[in-house]
């Protein structure tokens, strides 16, 4: 029996323990988003937290439903794969709210960002040197109408 | 301002449920979206990039991408006749506004357009502390910006130099495949802004998505492929100088 008469210091250091588990426990319930693990180490609401930011670009079928006539051009012309926010820029807030217009155009910087010569793009690519392919510096579409660029032979400028 | 024992004993139980409802979090954005039925990946085709910097200012305009850092960028190779590994690569502000011409003759030139490679073993993941990093379900490789703490170990870790830290928030910052566009059907701002169709979203699981026919029938590579990080930016036309 004498063996045992410390054991109250034992007991003593168990309900420490014990209780510290406890508060552990508890916090850890509080603190820890019920999300945690749903999916992995990780918290499974993060996923749709980061689906919900806002779009900047609206899409090409969005402009589709309203400016069918271009696409008509367009899909018929050399920049058919193109899409309409390539060139015009994100347009979201355009297609959110129609009277929002976008702004114009400049198609000098825009086309040579494509189409100025550089020896890294692939072989067959259209390119020009603008000094030389248009040294009277006139806007692109004053010849090539942006939707469909190509010049066909004899059709009126 | 008295609390009386009755008035504590409505309290406490009312503040538990707001409570609950905090951790509970926010519900699903996109609720006809599933994520068992996606895995995503990119195809890029080398052969048809013009290096016209779209999908750099694209992807700075859809994510608020801070200047002078890239969650995409679009490097050009030029590979010497006679020294085939070493190539000359620059990237002017990751070709944002385009390339200069080329000085050098000879050799061969290209363009190759790089970002996340959404690995399906990912050792930015593998590395995070806190459980910020993580692949979904999908497939996309996330940061969730309320638990980083900024700590750069995945940054260090990613092979492909992807990642970087966002000097305003302070946390890991990366591609999230325009994670808010493809849960809404859309494609990701920077295939949308190619003129080319350099870059196509791929849907690894869904049986008529073109890329299926596309890996079958084309030589087609994935960067750094002896790191084992199951890497889903698929690029045709590969050069062997890349890296």
């Amino acid at each position: 029996m004498s063996r045992f008469k410390d054991a109250g210091h034992l007991l003593r250091v168990a309900l420490i323990f014990a209780a510290g588990i406890i508060v552990f426990v508890l916090v850890r319930t509080v603190l820890v988003p019920r999300s945690f693990g749903e999916y992995g180490h990780y918290r499974g609401n993060a996923i749709a937290e980061i689906a919900a930011q806002p779009t900047a670009f609206a899409g090409h079928q969005a402009c589709e439903t309203c400016h069918s006539d271009v696409v008509d051009v367009k899909n018929k012309g050399k920049h058919a794969g193109v899409n309409c926010e390539a060139c015009h820029g994100a347009l979201a807030t355009h297609a959110d709210d129609p009277s929002a217009l976008p702004a114009k155009l400049d198609t000098a910087v825009l086309c040579v960002r494509c189409h100025e010569v550089n020896g890294a793009r692939p072989k067959g690519f259209p390119q020009i040197v603008a000094k030389e392919h248009n040294s009277a510096e006139l806007p692109c579409e004053t010849c090539h109408q942006p939707h469909s660029p190509l010049i066909v032979p004899g059709a009126k400028p | 301002m008295n609390i009386t024992r009755r008035q504590m004993l409505i309290l406490l139980p009312a503040a538990a449920v707001a409570w609950d409802a905090v951790i509970a979090g926010t519900p699903e954005a996109s609720p006809n979206y599933r994520l068992s039925e996606h895995w995503w990946g990119m195809l890029v085709d080398i052969s048809k990039c013009i290096g016209c910097g779209n999908c750099v200012r694209a992807c700075a305009t859809e994510n608020n991408v801070p200047d002078g850092y890239f969650r995409t960028w679009v490097e050009r190779y030029y590979v010497p006749d006679n020294d085939p590994a070493n190539p000359v690569v620059d990237s002017p502000d990751g070709g944002k506004n385009g390339f200069p011409p080329i000085l050098e003759k000879g050799g061969k030139t290209f363009f190759v357009p790089k970002m996340c490679n959404h690995c399906a073993d990912s050792p930015c993941t593998q590395v995070c502390p806190v459980g910020a990093t993580f692949i979904t379900p999908d497939g996309v490789v996330l940061v969730d910006k309320k638990y980083c703490v900024g700590c750069r170990y995945c940054i260090q870790a990613c092979p492909y130099g992807c990642r970087f830290l966002n000097p305003k928030t302070q946390t890991a910052e990366k591609c999230t495949l325009c994670y808010h566009r493809i849960t809404k059907g859309l494609t990701t701002a920077c295939c949308e802004a190619c003129p080319t169709g350099a870059r196509q979203l791929a849907d690894l699981k869904n049986p008529n998505d073109p890329i299926h026919e596309f890996l079958r029938t084309h030589s087609v590579q994935v960067l750094k492929p002896h790191m084992a990080t199951r890497a889903k930016l698929y690029y045709n036309d590969l050069d062997g100088s890349v890296r």
